[in-house]
């Protein structure tokens, strides 16, 4: 277990897939580089795998000062108990302060295997990091920038603020588009700093023999019109409208854990804490009642326009634009209305 | 026929599709005793797939879970699926456990019940969405883990082939036993209970479940172990084990700014179509 070094870095856990960088990587740098400031350490992201080295320039541009390179073939494709064994011994000889990893399969696939390890906090899917000074309630002791992990809890309108104050690193999952991905720096620099891990033998007897990866079929982020559905559609069949009326926008089509756990759509479409985080031009929430986990995930749309025939449902506090009353008469409405729309040029 | 030897760890949790006003107390935070409880569905997911390598390979089902005595009632439910075993960890010294104490306590639970081929558990649980405690366990228990699994291809001659969901796809992975494998909840269909064992395990109850003047006969007894029972260190369990502190709860106060109530109406919903495609919201 490593001390707590107050002057240790902030680390990113890099994910990369044949070479290319997953999202989530370069818009935690963005984050990472925040907290650093504040901090006065510097960013280092963490990058395992074989033949890789050359993405360390993207990493400085989104802002890493320094990149960690862990070159080894066993390391090609990840499996989470030698990525873990690396990343806990890389740990232990540098000391970071905090470590940031994407909440994506393989970063919560990891981390945890790694704060088992390390024997520190972990706290997953957070909505925003924050460094503070922090007074402990009891021996009022302040304590100096600890990292503030910020999640929506279980069940309510709650939000709960995380720490870790005693065994470090402090460290967080994030999903994919919760931070906005900074403009690339292309003329900032960094320092590659290689290192050699023997990983045991013993790790190593999880093979990957067959793979098949897929485009991602919902690209809920990049839209620019999000036609979002949830519990108060009512059924798969029904939920159709909700299509529809993405079409007649030319929106893409979300939804709520609701509308998911009920079966009506994919879990690629959802959105929110645990699905995907969106900042729209126009969100359209259609029968969701806006609950604090759906909320996170799309309340810095430009423009909100909810429908729901509760008028007390919480939804209806971020919207712009308000419709209370039944959506299988509102949404027919929208579709004919959105179809015959005179685009002035 | 082989003989493997599967230990499944399960959780009964609150039925967070079900949370009403009255289940959220004055200062935030939940109060589940006022929830309807079920089995963690992923978990149940678990069980089947440790039923089918039982079904499939041969082998024994044993599982664990910690919580109150009422957690009881997810263990009955998989002696009628058709686990073998079931015991409870049970213990007021583990209450406040995060991610890590609670790995930790099921590892020594683990640990306790002997060695094993696979350790099946439910990717997540609903009411914490973490899937931290299944790859904290493997760490601790020292094998490694497998998670997303949706198939078991084969198992053969000590090596499991498993298929795992990646975000936008899938891989087939070859590993070697013992592993510990995260389960989704595409991975099977769970079977349904069976009456005739339904009959048999009816009135089993782990001790802390009976009520005063109650007797419980031998053959009804549910294993239940206390934090002694599994030789944990306290020091690593419940609220002294746990390193994440929740430091505050806030409400979020919602702002409401400058919100247009639009009739709904064809000419209200006309009216708004037209200003946002004056706006360029709408293109």
């Amino acid at each position: 277990m490593s001390r707590n070094n107050p002057q240790g870095e902030v680390w990113v856990f890099v994910e990369q897939e044949d070479g290319a960088l997953a999202d989530v990587t370069l818009e935690l740098c963005g984050k990472a580089r925040e907290l650093a400031d504040k901090l006065g350490v510097k960013v280092g992201a963490v990058l395992l795998g074989y033949n890789v080295a050359s993405l360390a320039n993207t990493l400085y541009a989104y802002g890493a000062d320094k990149v960690y390179v862990v070159n080894d073939k066993n390391l090609a494709r990840f499996t989470s108990a030698p990525y873990a064994y690396v990343i806990n011994e890389m740990i232990n000889k540098y000391e970071p302060q905090i470590v940031l990893y994407g909440a994506s399969p393989i970063g919560r696939d990891v981390a945890p295997r790694i704060a088992s390890m390390t024997r520190s906090g972990l706290t997953a899917d957070c909505t925003d990091l924050q460094i503070s000074d922090v007074v402990d309630p009891k021996t009022k002791e302040t304590r100096k920038n600890l990292l503030l992990q910020i999640r929506p809890a279980f069940g309510g309108n709650i939000v709960a603020t995380i720490i870790n104050p005693e065994q470090w690193p402090q460290m967080a999952t994030v999903r994919e588009g919760v931070f906005p991905k900074k403009d690339a720096d292309e003329k900032r620099v960094g320092e590659v700093v290689s290192e050699k891990v023997e990983i045991p033998a013993e790790l190593l007897v999880v093979e990957v023999i067959e793979r098949f990866v897929e485009e991602k079929k919902v690209d809920l982020k990049g839209a620019r019109i999000v036609v979002a559905g949830g519990g108060g559609v009512g059924s798969k069949e029904n939920f159709k409208m909700i299509f529809d009326l993405a079409n007649a926008l030319g929106g893409a089509v979300g939804a709520s854990r609701a509308a998911v756990d009920g079966g009506y759509v994919d879990r690629d479409y959802q959105v929110g804490q645990t699905g995907t985080t969106v900042r729209p031009a126009l969100y359209i929430a259609i029968g969701i009642s806006g609950a604090v986990q759906h909320r996170v995930g799309m309340q810095e749309s430009a423009k909100i326009i909810a429908i729901n025939n509760d008028p007390t449902a919480p939804i209806f506090s971020i919207a712009h634009y308000s419709i209370v009353g039944d959506l299988n008469e509102i949404v027919p409405m929208l579709i004919k209305a959105a179809k015959e729309r005179v685009v002035e040029e | 026929m082989s003989s493997y030897r599967s230990i499944v760890l399960v959780k009964q949790v609150p039925d967070t599709s079900n949370i009403t006003g009255s289940a959220m107390k004055e200062d935030g935070t939940v109060n589940r005793a006022a929830l309807p409880t079920i089995f963690n569905p992923e978990d149940l997911s678990a069980l089947e797939a440790a039923l089918e390598v039982k079904d499939r390979f041969g082998g024994t089902v044993t599982v664990v879970s910690m919580g109150p005595p009422k957690a009881a009632d997810v263990l009955r439910d998989c002696l009628y699926r058709g686990a073998d075993r079931a015991i409870l960890v049970t213990d007021r010294r583990a209450g406040g456990s995060d991610t890590l104490a609670t790995s930790y306590i099921l590892s020594q639970a683990v640990k306790t019940v002997g060695e094993f081929d696979f350790v099946f558990c439910g990717r997540q649980a609903i009411d914490g969405d973490t899937a931290q405690t299944g790859p904290q366990c493997a760490e601790k228990l020292g094998v490694p883990q497998v998670a997303y699994l949706t198939e078991i291809i084969d198992v053969k001659d000590g090596f499991a082939t498993i298929r795992r969901a990646l975000g936008n796809g899938w891989e087939v992975v070859r590993a070697k036993l013992p592993i510990l494998a995260t389960v989704v909840e595409e991975a099977n269909e769970p079977r349904p209970q069976a009456a005739i064992r339904v009959m048999r395990n009816k009135h089993k109850r782990v001790p802390l479940e009976v009520k005063e003047g109650e007797t419980l006969r031998d053959e009804d007894r549910l294993e239940q172990w206390s934090l002694d029972d599994i030789g944990a260190d306290l020091s690593r369990c419940g609220l002294a084990g746990s390193p994440t502190k929740v430091f505050n709860v806030q409400s979020i106060v919602l702002k409401k700014e400058g919100s247009v109530n639009v009739a709904p109406t064809e000419e209200g919903v006309r009216g708004l179509i037209s200003e946002l495609v004056k706006d360029r919201a709408l293109g």
